[in-house]
């Protein structure tokens, strides 16, 4: 089932706010991502949005291609510490989930 | 009277539903796909120029089909989405991202693979694209998992 996730954003390279450094964002989904090769029910994640302050700065689309407990990393040019992120996903069966965090 | 009420229900069931519609946009035709050429039509890109600016970092050989890591930048000015398409891969259609205002085109991403192939990334800049690929062996196939 699908349960819960982990996000670590980091301000790489910048000092002090905006000053030229990258939002690097890991985040880990707990789902299965089940294929239909396998012989289970068709089961993962589609949609994945991350934002940024409220504002949506990626959106994905992604198949059943993906494995199972995904690990994504992003990037957002610029940044500080204590931005809002915000990562979400949407999987084929109308679940969802998503983190709240802050950079560090 | 149960006119008015069925035509009221209606309505409200089309306003709920919205939002969830708007959030599901999801590129069925591109996905159900079993070639990497329909895959490609299906996300507008039939065509693309080779390009060196796409860096497409994964391992030579992965021992295991199931996780396979996949980092991809973009060094194509204005790059405003990638498309990831694992060439051999029964749906080769693995994700495609979109880049707005702020996010840098960077991804990295784990992926099952059913059997060694080329993986193809698709960058689209200003309404063109552009592709590179890259050979990844895999001994042991991933997509049972």
């Amino acid at each position: 089932m699908a349960g819960p996730m982990k996000m670590r954003a980091t301000l790489v390279g910048g000092t002090t706010a905006g000053a030229g450094g990258t939002t690097e964002i890991r985040v880990l989904m707990t789902h299965p991502m089940t294929t239909a090769q396998s012989g289970q029910a068709l089961h993962f994640i589609q949609n994945i949005s991350v934002k940024q302050n409220g504002k949506t700065v990626i959106e994905s689309e992604i198949s059943q291609a993906v494995s199972r407990n995904p690990v994504f990393s992003f990037r957002i040019k610029g940044g500080a510490k204590g931005d809002k992120i915000e990562v979400g996903w949407l999987d084929n069966k109308g679940e969802t989930n998503k983190i709240e965090g802050v950079v560090a | 009277m149960n006119r008015l009420r069925r035509t009221l229900l209606g309505a409200l069931a089309v306003l709920l539903a919205r939002p969830f519609a708007a959030l599901a946009a999801w590129n069925e035709n591109a996905f159900g796909a079993k070639t990497p050429q329909d895959a490609l039509k299906g996300i507008g890109a039939a065509s693309s120029t080779p390009s060196k600016d796409i860096v497409i970092e994964a391992p030579q050989i992965a021992e295991n089909g199931a996780v396979v890591p996949i980092e991809i930048t973009s060094n194509i000015p204005g790059t405003s989405s990638l498309a990831v398409v694992l060439e051999k891969n029964p749906f080769p259609l693995a994700a495609k991202f979109d880049f707005k205002e702020g996010a840098l085109p960077f991804v990295k991403l784990n992926v099952k693979m059913a059997e060694t192939s080329d993986v193809r990334v698709v960058a689209t800049a200003s309404g063109r694209h552009y592709s590179a690929s890259r050979e990844i062996k895999v001994t042991i196939g991933g997509c049972g998992g």
